[in-house]
This record gives C-alpha cells, structure tokens and sequence, in this order.
C-alpha cells in the first residue's frame, strides 16, 4: 500500500480540520516545499523560468483569486484580465510615483486597489446572477482595457502607450527589469504564491469559506442561517481582486516588463484563468495549481513534440491547442466539474485501498 | 384559556411561557392572491405550536413571514414585546430565530458537518487577518463551534455520516441534518415546515422524539407545520388551523379536534 490513511486517525477538532490530515499528505507537501525553495532554485535557468515556471506561479495565484469567486462563492466573472490589468497598472503607477519604497509592498498594495475595484464590479451581483453577470463582467473587462489604453495618466504619458517596469530590488536583489537573473524572479513569485496559497486555504475552511459556499449552493438558504448575501458576496469579490491584483502586478513587473494592455490582459486573459480554474477544479485551491500547471505546460509540450519533434508547422500546432482545450472543457464541465483535483482525488481513494480493491 | 399574559400549566403538566412572538391582523398577498387574510395568533415561550391546514392553506407563506422572506402587506409582527420592523431573512436569524424548509434546502456541494457548521455563522466573527492567517481567534473559535456542532450531531445522532456530502444522503436523513443545522444556530424560536412529510412511520417516530427532546432539553420554543394529524395531538401543546388563508381554529389539539369548522375543511379534503 503505497497510500494510507489506516491507523491515521484526528484526536482532535483541530488536528481534523488542519489542511492536510493524513500524514502521507502533509509529507508531501512539505517535500513540493523542499523542492521548490532548495531546489529548483539552483538549477532554474531562463528558459524554464520564462517559458514554464514563472507564468505558472502568477497564473496560479490569478487561478486561486478567480476560483475564490467562481469556484467557493459561486459569482461568475469575465473580467479576469481587465482586473489583471488594474494590479498592473496600479503597481507600475505605484513603482515609478514612490521609487524608494519597497517593490513588495507596491505588489500588495496594487493587489489591495484591485480588491477595491473588483468590489465596485461586484456590486451588480447582489442583483443579477449568472449569466447576466457574466456579461456585466465582460463589460468591466472592456472597459478596464479601453481606460487604460485611453487615459494617458495611466501610462505616464509614454509616447508608446506601454508601461515598462523600472529595476528594483529586494534584499538587493533585481527582481525586476530586464536584467533580473532567472531565479530571483521565481523566487519572488514563489513565494507571492506560497503566501497567496495558504492564505486562501485558511480563508476557505473557516467561517468565510462557509459563507461563500451557502451562497453558492444556495443562496436563500444562506440567508436563513444568517448571512448577509451583500458581505459575503463582496467580501469574494475582494479577496479574489485582491489575488488577481497581485498576479496582474507580478505579470507586469517580474514577467512581461513591459505591457501594451490590450495584449497582456485582454479578454484571452479572462478566459485563460477560467479554463485553468475549470479544468483544475471549481473550489479546490489544489485546482488552480493543477489547472495553471496544465494550461501553461500544454502548448509548451505540444510546441515541443509536434513542432520541435514532428516538424509540424507551427499555426497548426497552435490550432490542435485550441481543439484539445476545447474538448477538455467540454469534457469535464459535463463529466467532471470539479476537474483535475477530483480525479486526484479519486485515484487516491484508488491508491489507498490498493491491492485489495474490496 | 389563553388569554393570560403570563405563564400557565396545560392539562399535560407543561409550563408554558408568556408571549414570544405575536402575528397581529397579517394579511399577505400575492398579486390577486390571497395568501393569509389577517390572522393574528401567538406563539408562546417554550410551546410546540402546530399550525395545520389543508393544501395551500397559507401556511408555509404564515412561516415566510415570520422568517423575513414575505412582507405582509397588513399587520404586525411582535417579537419578545418590540414591534418589530420589515426585516431581511438574515436579520431575523440574527434574533434567533431559525428554521427549516418544505422542500429541503441544504447545501449540497458541502459534507454534513460543513453543513451544520453554517448553522454556527451567527456565534462566529473572527477578523480577516485571523481567518487568513489561521491564528487566534478563528483557530479558537473553530474548535469552539466545532464542539457545540458535535453535540448537536450526537444530539440527532447523525454523528456517523458528518463527512458525508449531503448530496449522498436519503430523503429521512437530509431532513435531519436540516434539523440539525437550524438547531447548531442554538435559537430561541425554531420554524420546521412539514419536517415529516415523506417519511415513513419509524422515521416519524424518530423525528418527533427529536422536536419534544429538543424542546425539553434545550427549551425552545417550535412552530410547526404538519399534515400527519396524530403527529400533530401528540406533540403540540396549541394549534392554529387555517384555510383558504384564513385562521378557522386556534386551540389545544383537544379543542381543534372537536371544532365543527376545522372538521368542515378537513371533509373531503384528501390527506396523507
Ligand atoms: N411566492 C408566491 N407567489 C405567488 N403565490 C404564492 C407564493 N407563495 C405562495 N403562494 C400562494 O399562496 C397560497 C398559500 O400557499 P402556501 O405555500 O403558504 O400554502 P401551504 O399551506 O403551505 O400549502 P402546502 O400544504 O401545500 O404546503 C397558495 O395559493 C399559493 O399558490
Ligand atoms: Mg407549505
């Protein structure tokens, strides 16, 4: 038996509430922990940073923000990208306004004015639901992208219309500009990750949690035990502007460096994270890993094996992405939506009771 | 018999409390409907008051008023001697009042206990920081509230399914851990719309042990909805009749029982 949770058994109401409560779990946790702040830092190098893991940290930390909506609070949103945008922007305003204080701190605070615009969009879903929402949403997405291209307060009034990220560091260490070493910026995003994780773990098994999920499944429900739909509904839409923000900052100032926003955060952006959050697993913070593990790993495999290994032409390999998404979606938004964490968990379920199947 | 203000012992040998909560002249409508066509009873502290009725009576619609979902268009509701003003339903659990539904409304993404433990929401209000963190207050107040929710498992005696997704789970139970999650709200006043309908005699019998244990150990006062008549002269100590939204008797099960416009309205009328 390679997986086991016999003779594993909570005393406590703490000990069974805690995260990981079979031990083999939390092991491995705290080996993903190893591995990722020992390890990989050493052997990172630009390829793998740009081309996998960087994206994949930030697209995690949107994932979990975006997932806190849809997935626990059960708010759909398009405007993913639009609010990317607005911790990128706040953070490129905040960096060049106060270039002594801490990039850190910028990346926060970017992820806490995000917080506040989302909730001012989230208003309307105390009204409309569903796919109503949605196309509110969509229209936050638009306009986010039209103010930022056309209020040149935003972008400092560079001739270009781009903003680029200045240097700074942290510890004295670049983790910004073009001139960052590959493994500060995975650090800084590892470790904006690992926070935005544990924070969104806690927040989701306690009393919040509970809230967002009684609004989900049922809001009239909700209000009979004695929740007030207007703060629990907001109080999603903040905490996951308040990620998203931070990953739109990230996205700017670690990763791209320099953003035309249109590109960077347009509507491709909102259904990207939406995918990964539904292939991954509504409500499931292991699903927005899984989820932006695969979509940003599958066109880099593809490119890899069809282009790189079969010679095939590039837009073709670019297509074939586009159906195998496609049908993915389809497939587990009908057979499984609660995604890849879901049969993660079934093949545990599997593993522990393997070989004996009975 | 019941006009005394203040407490009284019934023929059974139950204390029964003064004025909870009192409905004056209620008149609700829906449209040309009308649900509830001003009917004013109370309901006392520490009883079990059925209100019975045939089908569309108005009953459930008498529940959502006092629950905050209908605002009636005429009338008063009086609560613990205050008037009370129109209300959302969440600011009435937040005076302990909590209920269940006719049609069960559970959540079903989640387990049993994550389930009840929303019926704690209201004792919980540990800050941001804390819950995001996972130090302090919402780490206490977890174990806390886990403890009374525990009780309130073993209480109902559905301690063996609490990390089964509700949406697993039969008819008879999903009723009970209904129960159990108005219950874990620990409040003064409890609603249960037809919490037998669809059961089976022996999960009748259970049911009804939970709703007087419930009231004897814990004191609550219980508004109840039942069709199952002997359902209702066993456990209730007062009942409201109502028909075509209007209140036709209002008594001890004996009274009703024998009232001549109550047995009228139930003629013909089929009952399970
Ligand atoms: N939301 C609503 N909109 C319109 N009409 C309603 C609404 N709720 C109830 N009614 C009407 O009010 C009347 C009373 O309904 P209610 O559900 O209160 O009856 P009831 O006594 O609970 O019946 P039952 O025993 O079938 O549950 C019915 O005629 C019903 O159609
Ligand atoms: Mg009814």
């Amino acid at each position: 038996m390679i997986y086991r949770e016999s003779g594993d058994f909570s005393e406590t109401y703490p000990a069974d509430s805690q995260t990981f409560p079979i031990k083999f779990d939390r092991y491995r946790y705290y080996a993903v922990l190893v591995v990722a702040f020992l390890i990989i830092p050493f052997f990172i190098n630009d390829y793998w940073a740009n081309a996998i893991l960087v994206p994949f940290l930030i697209y995690a930390i949107a994932a979990i923000g975006l997932n806190i909506l849809v997935g626990y609070c059960g708010q759909v949103s398009l405007g993913t990208g639009g609010f990317m945008a607005v911790g990128a922007y706040a953070c490129y305003k905040l960096m060049t306004a106060f270039p002594d204080i801490s990039i850190v701190l910028h990346i926060l605070i970017s992820g806490g004015i995000t917080a506040a615009v989302v909730t001012l969009f989230g208003l309307p879903s105390l009204r409309i639901k569903g796919f109503y929402l949605a196309v509110a949403t969509l229209a936050a997405q638009f306009f986010l992208v039209w103010l930022f291209n056309r209020v040149a307060w935003f972008y400092n009034y560079s001739a270009s219309g781009q903003i680029n990220a200045p240097d700074r560091t942290v510890f004295g260490y670049l983790v910004t500009g073009p001139n960052t070493e590959a493994w500060a910026k995975y650090m800084i995003c590892l470790v904006f990750l690992t926070f935005a994780g544990i924070i969104a773990r806690n927040m989701t098994r306690g009393s919040l949690g509970r809230k967002w999920s009684a609004i989900r499944d049922m809001d009239i429900a909700a209000e009979i035990i004695g929740v007030n739909p207007l703060s629990a509904k907001l109080s999603a839409f903040a905490i996951s502007g308040f990620f998203i923000g931070i990953s739109g900052a990230l996205f700017f100032s670690v990763y791209l460096g320099a953003v035309e926003v249109g590109e960077a955060f347009g509507i491709q952006k909102s259904f990207l994270v939406l995918f990964m959050i539904i292939i991954g697993g509504l409500g499931s913070i292991f699903g927005s890993f899984a989820g932006a593990a695969f979509m940003v790993l599958l066109p880099v495999l593809l490119k890899n094996i069809l282009v790189g290994g079969l010679g095939w032409d590039t837009a073709l390999a670019a297509h074939l992405e586009f159906i195998i998404v496609g049908a993915l979606i389809i497939v587990f938004l009908i057979a499984e939506p609660h995604g890849l964490a879901q049969l993660w968990r079934i093949a545990k379920e599997k593993l522990r009771l393997w070989p004996f199947p009975h | 018999m019941f006009d005394q203000p203040e407490s009284f012992v019934t023929a059974d040998g139950r204390t029964i409390g003064g004025v909870m909560m009192e409905m004056k002249n209620i008149t609700l409508r829906f449209g040309g409907v009308v649900a509830i066509k001003d009917i004013s009873f109370d309901i006392r502290e520490g009883e079990i008051r059925a209100i019975i009725g045939p089908n569309g009576a108005g009953k459930s619609s008498m529940l959502n008023v006092i629950s905050g979902f209908y605002n009636p268009q005429d009338g008063e509701v009086w609560y613990k001697g205050e008037r009370r003003p129109s209300m959302k339903p969440f600011e009435v659990a937040r005076q302990g009042i909590a209920r269940t539904f006719q049609n069960i409304a559970l959540f079903e993404g989640m387990s049993v206990l994550d389930n009840v433990m929303t019926g704690r929401l209201n004792h919980m209000n540990a800050g941001i920081m804390s819950q995001a963190f996972w130090y302090g207050k919402a780490q206490r107040e977890e174990t806390e509230n886990r403890e009374v929710v525990e009780r309130v498992l073993d209480f109902l005696e559905i301690q063996h399914i609490r990390k089964t997704p509700v949406s697993r789970l039969p008819y008879g139970l999903k009723k009970r851990v209904e129960l159990a999650r108005a219950l874990a709200a620990d409040p003064k006043l409890l609603l249960l719309d037809e919490p037998m309908a669809g059961m089976n005699v022996e999960e009748k019998e259970d049911m009804s042990r939970f709703i007087l244990d419930v009231n004897d150990e814990f004191g609550t006062t219980i508004a109840l909805i039942e069709h199952d008549m002997s359902v209702v002269m066993d456990i209730s100590d007062r009942v409201v009749v109502m028909d075509y939204g209007k209140k036709i008797g209002d008594g001890t099960p004996t009274d009703v029982r024998s009232n001549q416009a109550v047995i009228d309205a139930y003629l013909g009328v089929a009952h399970d």
